[in-house]
């Protein structure tokens, strides 16, 4: 058997960078500022790339919802071994969860993939929604937040590890499938030099929502965007003594 | 940004208000939709969880017509019983089934929106942890509207104030939609005390079609650590370790000292990925929330993404080796020095102490 696997990513602000909110409260600093693929996507790309690469799945397909400059993430994509990507290109900010699944779904109509991966979160808006919601309009079981994953070849069932508040559980689940992952799931690789030239020739093929029927107007929108409450710098200590003696003063021990 | 959306999202905003005027004006008084919230509850068979009282607190703050509860899992009677003597809630509906005793949200989700259907919420809340994340965007997804994830304030019916990039941005959020679908963070929010409330109890068939459903998404087991030690979420005082204690076996010097306090334990990202403690310890942007009253950070570098999980703790205290260690710009009071020294006795001179 071989599986067709539809795997996302999103571009968004580095997670070493250290945002900025704009003066004019409209959003955070996004000029000059270095972009990369949101790390939890780059587990789900390593995940499905792995899966073609035990023979289990045969074509890796990478998916992309922004603007033009999402192709860089999905040349990524197809460095670290996807095989074709498709991007709907919009320049609508803060496009919601529920608009990019609607275009997944329209996607998932057309290529029938038997599973969709997803990172279990973007690191810019923090919804952590986007599979879960893919999974109701599709009508597909989902396994979210996944550690560890089992797909056997030949097998049309899944069974996946995934973190919950008091520690692990394991869920089964029949293909096909929405999976959201969590960083421990894998070791994303680094896109070879070698790869990085041949992803130059892999297609992307663009479409607008338009394309797809959905209208990713949002319907939460962002009206300001604010510093959170600062903390003032505190003191340094010496020894343990002193630290006991401040913390028995304010009464925190 | 915001300007060149303004005009597509009035039009729709009008749309949106006009088909809702249109709505309440055609229909009989007694259905109008007020303000109405439903907070479904997390809990584990016994009580409702810490965060799902605060989810109550911030439905209330809503200042609706009516707040009721919706309890579902295998047999939750003393839970029922909890949420019924929260002041202010109206109903709890209950529905019991085996396939909700382990909270697949896959089958949790069909009773939920039957229930929205016919008592037609504006609001539906959950507390936004682990089994918040997991089920109410599929809920939100079924009622065509955009879920609202991780609020930390209520500014009104329909705005909200959430944390972005990691809690480095709080954006102000307005929902359009008729039905706000909404996450809520329990560190944001006091807890709704459970007094003397006497809320009426409603016993609700479970959803149709969950045996078939559950050939598709089968639970099979689980692995939770048990504690004596408080629950990290909702402890005065969190011990957490990070990449430096080095092993497993290091590990117990934080359990050493939390055990001193009386406090819960927490870890850092790189804590968990390395294999020193479980990741149900977890402190940070995709791990845990917490805002002790005291919160220390051991062997912890203070990540972006770690600080996000903590930085609304009362009192921080770093102790790191490093005295550049980012940890020591949020840290109240910081001890530059040797882990493997300074806690070991900083728990002996506490025991000391009491002794």
């Amino acid at each position: 058997m071989s599986l067709k696997v539809l795997v996302t990513c999103k571009r968004v602000v580095d997670y070493a960078v250290k945002v900025r909110v704009k003066p004019d409260k409209s959003g955070v600093v996004t000029e000059n500022v270095k972009m990369s693929m949101n790390p939890f996507d780059e587990n789900a790309v390593e995940e499905a790339v792995k899966l073609r690469e035990g023979g289990i799945a045969k074509e890796v397909v990478a998916f992309s919802l922004g603007p033009k400059g999402n192709q860089d993430t999905l040349r990524t994509a197809l460095a670290m071994g996807a095989d074709r990507a498709i991007h709907v290109e919009t320049d609508v900010q803060n496009v919601q969860p529920l608009a990019v699944a609607k275009c997944l779904k329209k996607i998932v109509e057309t290529e029938k993939p038997d599973v969709v991966i997803l990172g279990k979160q973007a690191i810019d808006d923090d919804s952590a929604q986007t599979g879960q919601i893919l999974s109701a309009l599709l009508g597909w079981p989902q396994i979210t937040f996944l550690s560890a994953l089992e797909l056997k070849k030949d097998s049309n069932k899944v069974k996946g590890v995934r973190e919950i508040d008091g520690g692990l559980e394991t869920l089964e689940a029949s293909l096909p499938v929405v999976l959201t992952c969590d960083l421990r799931l894998n070791v994303p690789r680094y896109a070879t030099l070698p790869n990085i030239m041949k992803a130059k020739k892999k297609p992307i093929d663009v479409k607008t929502p338009a394309d797809l029927g959905v209208d990713v107007d949002p319907k939460l929108q962002v009206l300001s965007v604010e510093e959170p409450p600062s903390r003032q710098a505190g003191k340094k200590v010496e020894n343990v003594d002193q630290l006991i003696a401040e913390l028995q003063k304010i009464g925190a021990i | 940004m915001i300007s060149t959306r303004l005009a597509p999202s009035l039009r729709s905003s009008v749309a949106v208000q006009s088909q809702s005027f249109l709505y309440r004006s055609q229909r009989p008084l007694s259905s109008h939709r007020f303000l109405s919230s439903l907070v479904v509850a997390e809990h584990d068979h016994k009580s409702l969880t810490g965060g799902t009282l605060a989810t109550l607190t911030a439905a209330f703050a809503l200042k609706g017509e009516a707040v009721d509860v919706l309890v579902l899992g295998k047999d939750v009677q003393s839970v029922a019983a909890q949420a019924q003597k929260v002041n202010g809630v109206k109903r709890v509906f209950v529905s019991s089934s085996p396939h909700y005793e382990q909270f697949v949200a896959d089958l949790l989700t069909p009773s939920i929106v039957q229930l929205q259907n016919q008592e037609k919420y504006t609001h539906i809340l959950a507390p936004a942890s682990n089994f918040g994340k997991n089920l109410f965007p599929r809920v939100a997804a079924l009622l065509d509207v955009s879920a609202i994830s991780d609020i930390v304030q209520v500014v009104d019916g329909s705005q909200f104030k959430r944390p972005i990039y990691a809690g480095n941005a709080i954006a102000t959020v307005k929902s359009l939609d008729p039905i706000k679908v909404i996450t809520v963070r329990g560190t944001s929010f006091d807890k709704a005390p459970v007094s003397n409330g006497s809320a009426e109890i409603v016993n609700l068939q479970p959803a149709s079609g969950l045996d078939e459903l559950s050939g598709k998404i089968t639970w099979v087991s689980k692995e939770v650590t048990k504690s004596e030690r408080p629950e990290l979420t909702s402890a005065n005082i969190v011990v957490s370790g990070g990449r430096a204690l080095k092993s497993a076996e290091n590990f117990k010097i934080i359990y050493d000292l939390a055990d001193q306090l009386k406090a819960a334990v927490g870890a850092s990202r790189a804590a968990v990925d390395a294999g020193y403690c479980s990741n149900d310890l977890q402190v940070g942007q995709t791990g845990k929330i917490v805002a002790p009253q005291l919160y220390f950070a051991i062997g912890i570098s203070g990540a972006i993404q770690h600080l996000a999980g903590m930085k609304d703790s009362k009192v921080i205290v770093a102790i790191n080796k490093a005295e550049d260690a980012p940890i020591f710009q949020v840290a109240d009071y910081g001890l530059v020095g040797d882990l493997f020294n300074v806690v070991p006795e900083l728990k002996e001179k506490l025991a000391s102490k009491k002794a």
